[in-house]
């Protein structure tokens, strides 16, 4: 029996594969179905966002913010906005930034009904996706009808918003958190606490917290391992400090601190949050302009600016550098997506490959994020 | 005689044939309409309508649609394929789900081949899908379809076990392998079946027989061969064409194979639930399709509200779970037909 022996396989996973949430290529060692090592190659979105950013005016990179994390566009822009206003030295009406929580909490709540129902897709129940589809659907409804666009938006602007709200939209919205509320428990009863989902998350995929602070994780990701770090309350921008909501952390209640389900589980409950913030938003809501008097061509005096916010995938960051010109010199965004991606290797190792997916899943990365 | 084309043709080469190609005529309707239910019922459980246009009224031809594109479609033979095995699999696995049909007691007057060891012969039968799938896998030489394969190989024997246990109670009980007698071990008000008259023996006989068929068939929450988001397709990825339609139509037959067994041997197959109402051949047969095709149901439903298992999971509830209590629930009926 001595000379049995098995060989460790190297399997390609992606970039053409259903579960790798778009064009990510895994290089998988595998003995059997044990995953030995995994290592993620990417590129295959690259669209040069920071090169492009160098050769157009402040105002013109907006949709192309957009387009990086395209499941967050919102959140993508207003990240952006904040920094060039930031870098002109500006004060944008206060409805301005009211409008963007709004936005950014809504997009947020998107993003998490895309990550919760695609991450039951990869655990094989399909059901529970649509739903989440379905009442996505209803947020970019409300998109639709205050900007005309459903996916990417270029709806902030440095120095304010490309439109006001519609009449209507208040209602709209409030409708929507009505409906939305119940159907949060729904999906709880039909995945989160079902007890082959419970079995295929719980202890899986485990990220210790300090693990998850040397790799410089973030969002959903760094919470779910317990570490109470969320920029809204820990760097407030924007008007986040107005409002009264609590940040979610993993709990380890049905397995290990850390593992995919606390993962999974900080999204679905963020997404109550992000509805109470929305609730506090609407109603206090002021009056006013939402374009802030700035020059139709912006040049900013040379000097460089950093700003963060929290995105549905974590810590996005524009670093902006202006020469005093109408473009910027340099435009660096510290993606989310690409920074929690580095943990996969770490944190898959002596899983099985369904494991891996679950894994990949809980992550909740979106390639146009990692590659820009 | 339970075969009325034999008792009128008699057993030589016509009858025989009509025999063999009976089963032929019924599955493939009937493949057609499970698929249409399929996309129905997911539909309406996911809050969609489903197909609405394809043949006007609700979309009824887009099974239809389906295959002729999937007739017209190229067959694709991988270059570093086993190409003799990769031809031969999807013939095997469809040959394995159609011959269990010769042994299933459509009405009390057609049963393909009315065997004393019926029952046997189908489990029997059935294990040859797993040869067809392993040879699937292995041909294809792509290392998706490799693991699909070995999970399946896997699965399936597993599985065979806990459902072959719970087929040998019901067996115990009526005292016979043949379907056609065990059907008739159940005749009179529904009270009579199995499932309710002999409570709770072989109620939880049942319940094991239908999980473990459940995984017999690869259907969820054990369809981990195919698990489309981490196989891609399993041992299918690399099929087209109509050989892939083989292996679509196989699953289905399988369903149908499984769901006529459980209602043979736990519903009373072809018995009236109202005694000696509308019974006789033809409603025997309306009866006997009509119960299966409601367990099929419950598979179609179970596919569309449960995640996957895993592999491992899998394995142990086949082995730490459904086989233990399968083989005490044996004792247990054994001791009470001895004791009766």
């Amino acid at each position: 029996m001595a000379e049995l022996r098995t060989e460790e396989m190297v399997l390609n996973m992606g970039p053409q594969h259903p579960s790798t949430h778009g064009v990510l290529r895994v290089e998988l060692v595998v003995d059997g179905e044990v995953v030995v090592d995994a290592v993620p190659h990417i590129g295959y979105l690259h669209r040069c966002f920071e090169k492009h950013a160098e050769a157009m005016n402040y105002q013109q990179i907006v949709p192309y913010c957009d387009r990086m994390d395209y499941l967050a566009s919102m959140n993508n822009d207003h990240a952006y906005v904040l920094g060039v206003e930031k870098l002109l030295n500006i004060q944008v009406p206060e409805r301005v930034e009211y409008i963007r929580v709004i936005m950014a909490e809504l997009q947020r709540i998107a993003s998490h009904l895309v990550a919760v129902g695609t991450y039951g897709l990869d655990i094989g129940a399909f059901t529970p996706f649509l739903f989440c589809f379905r009442d996505r659907e209803m947020i970019l409804d409300l998109f639709e009808n205050v900007c005309g666009a459903r996916l990417l938006y270029n709806y902030m602007w440095p120095g304010g918003l490309s439109h006001d709200l519609t009449p209507g939209f208040i209602e709209k919205t409030k409708a929507f958190i009505k409906h939305f509320r119940p159907t949060i428990k729904e999906l709880n009863d039909l995945l989160s606490y079902n007890e082959i989902f419970v079995k295929r998350t719980a202890n899986v995929g485990v990220l210790p917290a300090d693990v998850a602070i040397n790799y410089a994780a973030s969002g959903p990701t760094l919470r779910g391992s317990g570490v109470k770090w969320d920029l809204r309350k820990d760097d407030p921008y924007s008007v986040y400090h107005k409002f009264d909501w609590d940040v979610v952390v993993g709990t380890g209640e049905v397995g290990t601190l850390g593992d995919c389900w606390d993962r999974y589980m900080v999204r679905v409950r963020e997404m109550e949050q992000s509805l109470r913030i929305i609730e506090q938003a609407l109603d206090t809501i002021p009056d006013g302009d939402v374009q802030a008097a700035i020059p139709k061509r912006i040049r900013p005096v040379a000097g460089e600016v950093y700003v963060r916010s929290e995105t549905p995938r974590g810590e996005l960051g524009y670093y902006i550098i202006s020469d005093g010109g109408q473009k910027p010199f340099r435009v660096k965004a510290r993606a989310p997506s690409f920074v929690n991606l580095s943990l996969l290797p770490e944190i898959s190792r002596g899983y099985l490959i369904a494991d891996l997916v679950a894994i990949i899943g809980s992550v909740d990365i979106v390639l146009g994020d990692v590659d820009r | 005689m339970h075969n009325f084309i034999t008792q009128y043709l008699g057993t030589g080469f016509l009858g025989g044939l009509l025999s063999a190609v009976l089963p032929l005529l019924f599955i493939l309707p009937y493949a057609l309409v499970t698929i249409w239910l399929e996309l129905k019922i997911s539909a309406h459980m996911q809050d969609r309508v489903g197909p609405m246009r394809t043949g006007k009224w609700h979309g009824w031809a887009q099974p239809i649609a389906d295959v002729t594109k999937l007739i017209q479609k190229e067959d694709i033979i991988p270059a570093a394929a086993d190409k003799a095995l990769y031809l031969l699999a999807p013939a095997l696995v469809f040959t394995g789900a159609y011959a269990a049909y010769a042994a299933i007691p459509f009405s009390p007057a057609y049963i393909g081949a009315d065997i004393n060891l019926g029952i046997f012969y189908i489990v029997a039968v059935s294990a040859i899908v797993v040869l067809g799938i392993l040879m699937a896998g292995w041909s294809s030489n792509n290392k998706w379809s490799l693991l699909g394969a070995m999970r399946t190989a896997a699965q399936l024997v597993s599985y065979e076990i806990p459902s072959s246990l719970a087929i040998l109670a019901v067996v115990m009980v009526a005292g016979s392998f043949n379907l056609n007698d065990i059907c008739a071990a159940q005749s009179g008000w529904f009270w009579n079946w199995f499932v309710f008259g002999k409570f709770p023996f072989l109620f939880i006989t049942f319940i094991i027989y239908f999980i473990a068929s459940l995984a017999e068939t690869n259907r969820a929450p054990f369809d981990i061969p195919e698990a489309e988001s981490e196989l891609v397709a399993g041992y299918h990825t690399e099929y087209s064409g109509m050989r892939f339609a083989f292996f679509y139509l196989a699953e289905y037959g399988n369903m149908f194979v499984v769901a006529g067994v459980a209602a043979a041997l736990f519903f009373g197959g072809w018995n009236s639930p109202f005694g000696v109402y509308l019974s006789g051949p033809v409603w025997g047969a309306f009866w006997m399709i009509s119960k299966a095709m409601v367990l099929v149901f419950v598979q179609i439903w179970l596919r569309w509200t449960l995640p996957r298992f895993r592999v491992d999971q899998l394995m142990y509830l086949s082995w730490k779970i459904l086989t233990p209590f399968a083989l005490v629930n044996i004792f247990a009926v054994g001791l009470w037909v001895v004791l009766r």
